[in-house]
């Protein structure tokens, strides 16, 4: 903090060498004039503007921030200062900023960042007791453990099959909503209300629907005379699970493209057209160019949506789902009860990296494929 | 460009005709995917106005009220839009008779609300640190918040837990909503809406003579409220639908919120179920219909990370 206002400070000092060189002595007397102009015009305003941070430093120290306080004078004296500095305009570090972030990086230290450095520190150890440092042994036998392995094997198998499928269908509803079809924005709700509907309110249904003696099997057995299919209790409960996935998730992704799709510059698609390319060309060469940073970014959303499928899986078929079914979600459900957290610790920690080199990769490959296109 | 391939051009009244047709097939397709989003969750309120016998009789064989010799059980299901007879009996039971559900829907509640009261209002003064600061550290910072943002429960519950714990508020209420409230989703959207803001309407309220916190609650607060609805809503919808945290956090099964206790209903139960899975879908489906647009707004704010 202190080495920061340091250097603010010395920003300021330099900006106002610089700029009484470039003006000529009458206009700095000028300047001079009307600066005390203004000094007497904030005397009458700073009254207003102290009584204003005396009534912030309260509404934060609620917050029992002890900095606040002190941050609403250093603030208050720092303003009657800079009234002949032209750059406290453009000097956005003051300590008012600072204090706003307080609350939040205060709650984020205790709740995610301290406790993560502990639980890094945690998948080195024996055991919580003797606190034996063992490195990479509690990695060795978590990748070992065959629930472990079935649980991020399964996983995966979802993820893999879950986001490539959202993130084209609802490419494909973005499409559809940006052509010339009538009654867009009803379109546009009923896409996207499922979104709001709960998981647990539509499991009901879902159950019927899919039931050995339910509708599907129903439907299917009268228009392609398929056998049934025990949906939930079968290798089959996967595409259960997915369906009702997409059904919740592509509204959301659907907007995100959409909004993106609104920001193509029209000109330069009449541009195109004019010149002859196909409505084919268009959309390889200039609409997935510029949804290229999109794309990315539902994909990574897809991907946090479909490490979250355990909800839907849970709800629909409890502690207890089809092997195919067990996800990393049970998985740690499990070692919870057994609250085992050398197992726990070294789990969160393989699952972060893995979650950060796949993040990073898809940022390095969407900065290769769209970096001709810079807004 | 140049190397474009000039497409045959269709003659004006052909091109028309078959701008037509895809218009009509694309409307199609899109009448098409709209039943099948709407279908499911017109099923669950239609069919909460079916009687608990009527339930029985269409659904009986998957929530296996078999045993019960009293009450026909079909061989098939029979999937229904209208119940035969229409009734509000499965509300009144909820309501009055059956206060267990009533009980959950209060837990649901009680954990929501202040997370979603309390982590827009630390993300509103964040943001604004966020968007004002400039320099390498908080960039740093704003990158470990997405990073952050982007970690599933599964990695993100483990700290959780190892806080509640030292803190001694596991299996309370409070080991949920604590790290809701600091959760860095709002802090996210909302400095993307701040930062929209351009920097001279800041320098013109200092030049006017306005102070910090005034420019932050005059100038930036009414600029950003709808961001800060739309927050609002995406922070309700992802609590209100919560199932990890509590499975975890909570082991007395009494505090679990609804979104657990339905999947747990009891065979006999499944009239009554379908009422309450609708009470419990009801306040976001109005805050859908009354926010649609902070909504998609909202949205389009968290598309683009690096932006």
């Amino acid at each position: 903090m202190n080495e920061k206002k340091q250097k603010i400070g010395s920003a300021k000092g330099r900006s106002e060498k610089i700029k009484p060189n470039d003006e000529s002595i009458a206009q700095s007397d000028k300047l001079f004039q009307n600066g005390k102009n203004v000094k007497n015009a904030f005397a009458e305003e700073s009254a207003a503007g102290e009584s204003a941070s005396e009534k912030m430093a309260p509404g934060i120290a609620d917050n029992g921030k002890p900095a606040a306080p002190g941050a609403g004078k250093t603030f208050a004296g720092g303003k009657k200062k800079d009234v002949k500095k032209p750059s406290r305009l453009t000097d956005t570090n003051t300590p008012f900023a600072f204090a706003t972030m307080l609350p939040s990086l205060i709650g984020v230290m205790i709740f995610f960042i301290i406790p993560f450095i502990i639980i890094i520190w945690y998948s080195f150890l024996d055991n919580p007791i003797s606190r034996d440092f063992v490195f990479l042994k509690n990695y060795g036998t978590l990748l070992e453990n065959y629930s472990f392995k079935m649980a991020a094997r399964n996983t995966l198998i979802l993820s893999a099959v879950a986001v490539p499928l959202a993130v084209i269908l609802s490419l494909g509803l973005a499409g559809l909503l940006d052509s010339k079809i009538p009654c867009k924005s009803l379109f546009r709700t009923l896409f996207l209300c499922p979104m709001m509907v709960p998981v647990a309110s539509i499991v009901l249904i879902w159950q019927v629907m899919f039931h050995y003696h339910g509708t599907i099997n129903d439907w299917l057995g009268a228009w392609f005379e398929a056998q049934p299919v025990d949906w939930m209790k079968s290798s089959k409960c996967l595409i259960v699970v997915m369906l009702l996935f997409l059904w919740k998730n592509l509204g959301y992704n659907m907007i995100l493209f959409l909004s993106a799709l609104s920001n193509i510059p029209k000109d330069l698609l009449e541009v195109a057209e004019l010149e002859g390319a196909g409505a084919f060309y268009r959309l390889v060469h200039i609409k997935l160019r510029y949804l290229s940073p999109t794309i990315l970014f539902v994909t990574i959303l897809s991907l946090i949506n479909s490490f979250k499928l355990f909800r839907e899986v849970y709800l629909l078929t409890g502690d207890y789902p089809y092997e195919d079914l067990y996800l990393l979600q049970h998985f740690m459900n499990n070692t919870f009860k057994s609250l085992d957290y050398q197992k726990l610790s070294a789990a969160a920690m393989l699952m972060a990296i893995i979650m950060v080199i796949i993040i990073g990769g898809l940022f390095i490959f969407e900065n290769k494929f769209g970096e001709d296109v810079e807004e | 460009m140049t190397t474009v391939k000039k497409s045959p051009r269709r003659t004006g009244g052909g091109r028309r005709l078959f701008l037509k047709i895809t218009t009509v097939i694309m409307t199609i397709f899109a009448a098409a995917a709209a039943l099948i989003f709407v279908t499911p969750t017109l099923l669950t309120i239609t069919n909460s106005f079916m009687s608990q016998t009527e339930i029985n009789a269409n659904y009986g064989m998957v929530f296996g009220t078999g045993s019960d010799s009293r009450t026909f059980i079909s061989e098939r299901i029979n999937l229904k839009f209208i119940p035969d007879i229409v009734t509000a009996q499965q509300y009144i039971t909820a309501f009055i008779k059956a206060p267990d559900y009533l009980l959950k829907f209060w837990n649901s509640v009680i954990l929501t609300v202040p997370i979603v009261i309390f982590q827009t209002a630390v993300a509103v003064f964040a943001s604004y640190g966020f968007a004002r600061l400039k320099g390498r550290l908080k960039e740093i910072v704003f990158f470990l918040y997405i990073v952050l943002m982007l970690m599933p429960y599964q990695v993100t519950l483990v700290p959780n837990y190892l806080v509640a714990d030292k803190l001694g508020i596991l299996n309370t209420r409070w080991s949920i909503i604590l790290p809701g409230i600091f959760s860095p989703y709002a802090v996210f959207l909302l400095t993307k809406a701040m930062k929209r803001i351009p920097s001279t309407y800041f320098e013109a309220a200092m030049l006017d003579g306005a102070g910090e916190f005034r420019i932050f609650t005059e100038i930036c607060f009414p600029m950003v409220r709808s961001a800060v609805f739309s927050v609002l809503i995406l922070v309700f919808i992802d609590y209100w639908n919560m199932v990890e945290q509590p499975l975890i956090m909570l082991s007395d099964e009494s505090m679990h919120p609804l979104s657990i206790f339905l999947s747990k209903i009891n065979s006999g139960d499944t009239g009554l179920a379908f009422a309450v899975a609708t009470v419990y879908m009801a306040p976001s489906l109005l805050m859908f219909l009354y926010g649609e647009e902070y909504l998609v707004e909202g949205i389009a704010y968290s598309g683009g990370i690096k932006g």
